[in-house]
């Protein structure tokens, strides 16, 4: 009853502030689109690679549709680089090329790298074809010759079984002719099998995907994790502001002045403002999916309650920071230390791939198990029982804010 | 002693090193206007709130209703006003009186009733559906005290009731003020217009969180020998202050 009329003064509030809606619900969608186009085209981006003296042969192996070559007149890496805005330089002595990068930007860096590695790599292939060619060549010499030389052997044996086995027929034992006569099969077979010769086998590969496609994004792969962040980053920001609010405005001290609960008004924003997370989610869901056709392997709606549970996380550790601040201003102060980093466990960076004690750090950021459930879900369609551990994380981390929480309004009521 | 309101016994409390409340002693019966009185910062608030048991109390026991506080349930049974005007500003009058009156556990089928007469009472009635956001510091003043009234409670709290209140209106409301007294209810005022303390039934002054005197303004008074309630405060205090450089 009383935890009714908090959630129907938090709906009314909401409503009526027509800005925090908007930041709720459209900003979201306003920065997954930027996202969507801005990891889009991930295969166009363009190397510029500065050549000196190089041999054409190198030159052609090299120039691939990400690297684009130029041909310079001088040695001097570093100032050719700084000059013509290149991202690398290759020179070449001899048998020796030197490679100078820019490396203002690493991704373009990896990009010559990799294409100068693929580009050497096929020049020694191709000399090694030319010398697998010699030697075949002499191969199939050689083995012309023994061919009429079995052919020859084989002639000799056959015609000397034959008479044999003519012989053993005048002689009527029988027995004899037909151990003759499979002898006689057998070197024939001999033959027959020693003409086909080892033909060489060429390569082609053909791809399958297990999750998504050939034409799969950055966009795809994360969107999910975002979608998360975008969640818990606006839930966090509302629910922790009008607490404050609440506090500075002395509205908290008032509210705590009537037989309410401490717990009921805890419950009364859980389910005011998770009711806007629900929306939210919803609308930030269901836009990522019609707009950008994002491909949903798993059900829709574990992403709905993998976010909602992220919401709520939010929600709880907003109101349990707000109780650390006095202004919104200071509110603010924790999104780069409470928020901002949870991003970076989100699955941008792989986890597994940290330093141990990064990853431990990992496994005390709520986004962490959310987006992975959430990616899980999206991309490799995990059911209930696969993300089952990481959402019951969540439901703990709410339970134990939550707790907090009531105990922390202590400070405004002894009861 | 059923018809005492609320009963205070030798509390004391501090915030860090400054002593707020020194063994203070109160006793409010029922059909009386209480009126503490002293200058900012005399611990007037604190008091009050100790009384409501939001405030813990280094030592002493705070009786209300015959119930030993903190107790959540004997809130119901108390209109607080408190010195700032706690109000929900996007939303309008009514729908604040709802909110609180549906936390003070009005039945539903009383509560628009309880809100005419609230409203009615400070004079806010046309404004009712107004948003809080738009109303002047007087009408905000007005508001909180309807919202203490809500739940038609036999005890109120008020702190510092009229400020930004016109005279007329102030008129009004202590003439309402006095007509709930006659029907047995009780109020706790704290105010530092002295012209307001004569027009209560009993008087406590504090300074320095301490009573320095307490009495029906008439007995006070005839005790400092005095013609005004301003300057009995004023002479307690000068005494006051004597005792302190003799310490």
């Amino acid at each position: 009853m009383r935890t009714m009329a908090i959630v129907r003064r938090v709906f009314k509030q909401m409503l009526r502030d027509k800005r925090t809606l908007a930041l709720m619900f459209l900003a979201p969608l306003l920065i997954m689109t930027l996202m969507y186009f801005l990891f889009q085209n991930n295969t166009t981006q363009v190397a510029s690679l500065g050549v000196h003296h190089v041999d054409q042969s190198v030159v052609n192996v090299i120039d691939t549709k990400n690297v684009t070559i130029h041909h310079y007149d001088s040695s001097q890496a570093r100032k050719m680089i700084k000059q013509h805005d290149l991202d690398g330089y290759l020179t070449q002595k001899n048998g020796q090329l030197t490679i100078t990068y820019s490396n203002s930007n690493p991704t373009n860096t990896s990009l010559i790298k990799a294409s100068l590695q693929s580009g050497l790599v096929k020049l020694k292939m191709k000399t090694l074809v030319t010398v697998t060619k010699k030697q075949r060549a002499a191969l199939e010499s050689q083995q012309a010759a023994l061919k009429k030389l079995t052919a020859a052997q084989t002639q000799a044996t056959v015609t000397k079984l034959k008479t044999a086995i003519a012989q053993a027929q005048a002689r009527g034992d029988q027995a004899t002719a037909e151990k003759l006569q499979k002898q006689l099969k057998q070197a024939t077979a001999t033959t027959s099998s020693s003409t086909q010769s080892a033909k060489a086998t060429s390569y082609t590969t053909k791809s399958h995907y297990i999750y998504g496609s050939s034409d799969s994004t950055f966009f795809e792969n994360f969107s999910p994790a975002f979608l998360g962040f975008f969640v818990f980053f606006f839930v966090f920001l509302i629910s922790g502001v009008s607490l404050l609010n609440e506090r500075t405005t002395g509205t908290l001290s008032r509210l705590l002045a009537t037989p309410i609960r401490r717990s009921e008004i805890i419950m009364g924003y859980l389910i005011g403002y998770g009711g806007f997370a629900i929306i939210q989610t919803v609308l930030t869901v269901v836009f990522t999916i019609v707009v950008f056709k994002i491909h949903l392997v798993g059900s829709i709606w574990l992403v709905f309650l993998t976010n909602l549970l992220l919401a709520l996380v939010a929600l709880t550790l907003g109101i349990f920071i707000s109780t650390f601040t006095n202004s919104e201003f200071q509110m603010i102060q924790f999104i780069p230390l409470i928020v901002v980093p949870q991003i970076f466990f989100a699955g941008l960076v792989p986890v597994d791939g940290m330093a141990s004690w990064l990853q431990a750090i990992a496994h005390i950021m709520p986004l962490y198990y959310g987006a992975n459930a959430l990616t899980a879900v999206v991309t490799k369609g995990a059911g209930l029982g696969d993300i089952g551990v990481n959402l019951l994380i969540l439901v703990g981390f709410m339970v134990v804010l939550t707790m907090l929480n009531i105990v922390g309004m202590k400070r405004y009521r002894k009861v | 002693m059923a018809t005492d309101y609320v009963i205070a016994k030798q509390v004391s409390k501090h915030f860090g090193h400054q002593q707020v409340l020194n063994q203070i002693d109160l006793t409010l019966p029922a059909g009386m206007i209480y009126g503490l009185i002293g200058p900012s910062g005399a611990g007037k608030t604190t008091l009050i709130k100790s009384i409501l048991g939001m405030e813990a109390v280094d030592s002493g026991t705070v009786k209300v209703m015959d119930t030993v506080m903190p107790n959540r349930a004997v809130m119901a049974q108390v209109g607080y006003m408190a010195q700032s005007d706690a109000l929900y500003e996007t939303l309008t009058a009514r729908e604040n009186l709802t909110l609180f009156g549906q936390l003070m556990s009005v039945p539903k089928i009383k509560l628009a009733q309880m809100i005419d007469y609230a409203a009615g009472l400070v004079d806010l009635t046309s404004q009712l559906d107004k948003r809080v956001s738009g109303y002047s510091g007087g009408m905000k003043r007005r508001l909180s005290l309807a919202i203490a009234l809500i739940q038609d409670p036999q005890l109120l709290i008020l702190d510092e009731p009229t400020v930004g209140i016109d005279p007329e209106l102030r008129q009004q409301i202590w003439t309402e003020l006095n007509n709930l007294k006659d029907t047995g209810k009780s109020m706790l005022v704290t105010t530092h217009v002295m012209d307001e303390a004569e027009r209560c039934d009993y008087l406590m002054l504090i300074r320095h969180g301490i009573a320095l005197a307490e009495g029906t303004p008439a007995a006070l008074k005839q005790q400092y020998a005095v013609d005004t309630i301003e300057q009995v405060f004023l002479k307690a205090g000068r005494m006051q202050d004597a005792n302190d450089g003799n310490r």
